[in-house]
């Protein structure tokens, strides 16, 4: 038999208690729920907290002690809301987000930016797996490292182009599918050769991953290549390179001459792949 | 991804001709209208007067146009010495791979002929002990239900009476059929169009396919399940709102296992901007969906739905039918969806390489019967919706559907074969000469959405009064008391085995 336990309400935070603070147009939300004697809350009520404050015009939004609650900001609009996470959130946060600008004084778990339309997600730690993860505009800017299935069929539409800035390491996997957008790994505070995995950029389409260090073409998923930087790339390096120095106050240096470019071979990796006769 | 090599083309095999338009010149006025309709030019002007070119895929555009019936399409006879081993088919796919390399490609469902569950198995008819019922003159009702099933109800009381435990988003339906999802790039605006204005009229739900939304669309949202597939075309906030459900495809019955590469010369302006990817590339859908590697990450992605759609929506999973279904489907439960949509390995597609379509999954009668029959013994039946589709060609077919266990007969290309459609397999190419899977303006403006619309309309009625007529004679009053009444069916194929997988009477047996 069945022991799932169904909960349909999404008015879970109807409780009557109030977790959410609200002083001069900043609401604050304690994650923990310390408030509400009620203990941490549960990430459905955590989201409809945030949800509500939205609607209710609040366009600064503090959560405190977060711990683990997933989803937060999912389909979260406007570009002058502001979501800031103290401790650490965990999985999609910022899916599908339209505009807003979420940042974690923490590390962040998996599938940060999931779909994420437009937007900033500023991590101050780490971000884990599949980070930004099919990603059409917006930036994701991750001061720590990030880990495998980065950047995963991240594509550009119109004057929509996502950036995605890691200021340590990645693992494999990195920017494979890619359609459209910009990945850079900085590779600071990292003592191994290279500071991105293997079968980069497998059947990437479209789009450019920068690396700071280097990478050999072993390190490369087919339809993938490795150029040198352009007058024309450094132009866009500097002004990512100037946003994250912004955030994190970590002097990353404009010496372009040890940093890669990985492209996709073709646009259209599958033409001649397929046989059309009518058999 | 090949890398392209200039082959000298010196030994080419040229493959025979499989069609040929046979022109009648004793009726032939030669107005050229065949000559101008036919997008894949297998007819052809020389000395004033039309000949076949070669080429012909007998998509019957020629005959349709021809004012004087003066074309006839032949199939040729097989220029291969004969062998039941060595089929025509098979050193032509030889001969084929050989000229290029490449994997073929096809479309629509499989046209190898495989058996076909659904005719083997007849259904019951009320006789003396239980009256059957007419339509006519007593309700039999065909409203059906989308989204997830209350476990329990839980009625408090306070000032009012309220519901306060067992209520979710649910979408009511005048019949139990859905039109598959066929996307904007694998058919044509005016097509999709077309469906999503036939699911308004009939009150009943059309998938979107994976390629997005297009803003026009916008106004039939309370009838449009969108699709959320591994390449995330086009899902953003306003796709997620404007819609009724909302569906993960994890796969697609006529290509289990694989993603789709839309070519770039389908993604046109139109494509571009409702998949929200550059102009001309090829779009890909990789094979899985990064995101979901378990059971467990693919309970995330139904709770972020959930969550960006604010609980509104009943969240979905569709998965092709494949041999482990039951416990696929079980998980899919337990991971909270509100429905699930199960694609047979004859359901159809805008292209799939053939090894797999001709190749991989399983019957869609099976797929049911066993999805259906786990959930129950798990005691997760009463909590989903299960659509079912790939495979269903009329309403016998249909009902045998439901009576196997589904709740709702998922259909795509008997709407299409409504809208003109001649299932000649050549969707991939984008050529489609009645204007259905094409980007190529001239050939959309072929396909009117509203006659087309009533067309498949009329159809779907047609089918809604003979499921009435035939639940009726059953004795059955209500569709809903038709899902999973297997004991209503008797299986008559060659196979007993299939009948005790599937849980079925054979012919002969009674009732208890
Ligand atoms: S219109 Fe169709 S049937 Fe007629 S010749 Fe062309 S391909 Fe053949
Ligand atoms: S949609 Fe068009 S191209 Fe595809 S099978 Fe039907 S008639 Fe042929």
């Amino acid at each position: 038999m069945s022991n799932i336990d169904y909960e349909y309400h999404a008015d879970e935070c109807d409780c009557g208690k109030d977790c959410t603070f609200t002083k001069e147009g900043v609401a604050t939300i304690r994650a923990d729920g310390r408030d509400t004697g009620k203990g941490p809350l549960h990430y459905k009520t955590l989201n409809c907290a945030i949800r509500k404050a939205i609607a209710s015009d609040i366009r600064t939004i503090i959560i405190e002690e977060v711990m683990g609650q997933r989803y937060i900001g999912a389909t979260a609009s406007g570009t002058d809301l502001r979501i800031v996470v103290h401790g650490t959130p965990g999985n999609s946060l910022g899916a599908f987000l339209n505009g807003p600008t979420i940042e974690v004084l923490g590390n962040a778990q998996d599938m940060t930016g999931n779909t994420m339309n437009s937007g900033k997600i500023i991590i101050h730690g780490n971000a884990w797996d599949v980070t930004g993860l099919s990603a059409r505009g917006g930036t994701i800017m991750i001061k720590g490292s990030s880990g495998y299935r980065v950047g995963i069929h991240m594509k550009e539409f119109g004057k929509t182009r996502p950036s995605l800035v890691i200021g340590g390491t990645v693992k494999d996997y990195l920017g494979e599918y890619m359609a459209g957008g910009t990945i850079l790994v900085l590779g600071l505070r990292s003592h191994v050769d290279s500071p991105v995995g293997h079968n980069i950029g497998a059947g990437m389409h479209g789009g450019r991953i920068y690396v700071r260090g280097k990478v050999t073409s072993r390190q490369l998923g087919p339809g993938a290549i490795i150029s040198p930087v352009t007058e024309e790339d450094s132009a866009e390096l500097t002004s990512l390179i100037e946003e994250f120095e912004g955030y994190f106050g970590e002097p990353v240096g404009r010496d372009y001459s040890n940093f890669v470019k990985i492209h996709p071979s073709s646009s259209r990796p599958f033409s001649g792949y397929y046989d059309k006769t009518n058999i | 991804m090949s890398e392209k090599t200039d082959r000298p083309k010196r030994m080419e095999t040229r493959l025979p001709e499989k069609f040929m338009p046979t022109i009648n010149y004793n009726t032939c006025v030669q107005c050229k209208r065949c000559v101008n309709e036919c997008s894949f030019q297998a007819i052809d002007v020389r000395d004033n007067k039309v000949v076949p070119k070669g080429g012909c895929v007998a998509c019957g555009r020629c005959i349709a146009v021809c004012p004087t019936s003066a074309i006839e399409i032949r199939p040729l006879p097989s220029q291969f010495p004969p062998h039941g081993n060595w089929t025509e088919r098979m050193r032509r796919g030889i001969y084929a791979q050989a000229n290029s390399g490449g994997v073929l490609l096809s479309s629509c469902g499989t046209d190898e002929p495989y058996d076909v569950i659904f005719e083997d198995i007849l259904l019951d008819a009320a006789q003396v002990t239980n009256p059957s019922i007419d339509p006519l003159r007593e309700p039999v009702e065909t409203r059906t239900y989308l989204g997830g099933r209350p476990g329990r109800i839980e009625v408090c009381e306070g000032e009012h009476m309220k519901l306060c435990g067992g209520e979710g988003p649910i979408i009511e339906m005048d019949m139990p059929i859905m039109l598959g999802h066929v996307s904007l790039g694998s058919v044509s605006y005016n097509t999709q169009k077309a469906l999503f204005m036939a699911a308004k009229e009939l009150n009943i739900i059309a998938g979107s396919g994976e390629g997005g939304l297009h803003e026009d669309f916008y106004v039939y949202a309370d009838h449009i399940c969108s699709e959320v597939a591994s390449g995330r075309f086009g899902v953003n906030a306003s796709y997620l709102k404007n819609t009724a459900a909302v569906e993960i495809k994890v796969g697609q019955g006529a290509k289990p296992g694989l993603g789709g590469h839309l070519p770039g010369e389908k993604v046109t302006k139109l494509i571009s901007e409702t998949r929200m990817i550059p102009l001309g590339t090829d779009a890909l859908s990789p094979y899985p969906h990064h995101d979901i590697y378990s059971i467990e990450d693919l309970q995330q992605l139904i709770s972020v739905l959930k969550e960006a759609t604010e609980y509104g929506r009943p969240v979905g999973v569709k998965i092709a039918a494949v041999h482990n279904v039951g416990a696929i489907a079980s998980g899919i439960v337990r991971a909270g969806a509100d429905f699930i949509t199960i694609d047979g390995f004859k359901g159809g597609t805008g292209s799939a390489p053939r090894v797999i379509r001709d190749n991989a999954g399983l019957p869609i009668e099976v797929a049911i019967a066993v999805v259906d029959k786990r959930l129950t013994d798990e005691g997760l039946r009463n909590r989903v919706t299960i659509a079912a589709g790939g495979g269903i060609r009329c309403s016998a077919d249909m009902i045998k559907a439901i009576a196997l266990g589904a709740d709702i007969a998922m259909v795509s290309t008997a709407a299409m074969i409504a809208m003109g459609c001649r299932v000649c397999q050549q969707c991939h190419r984008g050529l489609c000469p009645w204007g259905i899977a094409t980007q190529r303006e001239d050939l959309m403006a072929r396909l009117d959405p509203e006659q087309a619309a009533a067309r498949v309309v009329r159809l779907f009625r047609a089918w809604n009064e003979e499921l009435r007529e035939v639940i009726g004679g059953m004795g059955i009053d209500s569709v809903e008391s038709l899902v999973g009444n297997r004991d209503r069916l008797r299986y008559m194929g060659p196979n007993p085995k299939i009948a005790e997988v599937m849980g079925l009477k054979t012919v002969g047996e009674g009732w208890g």
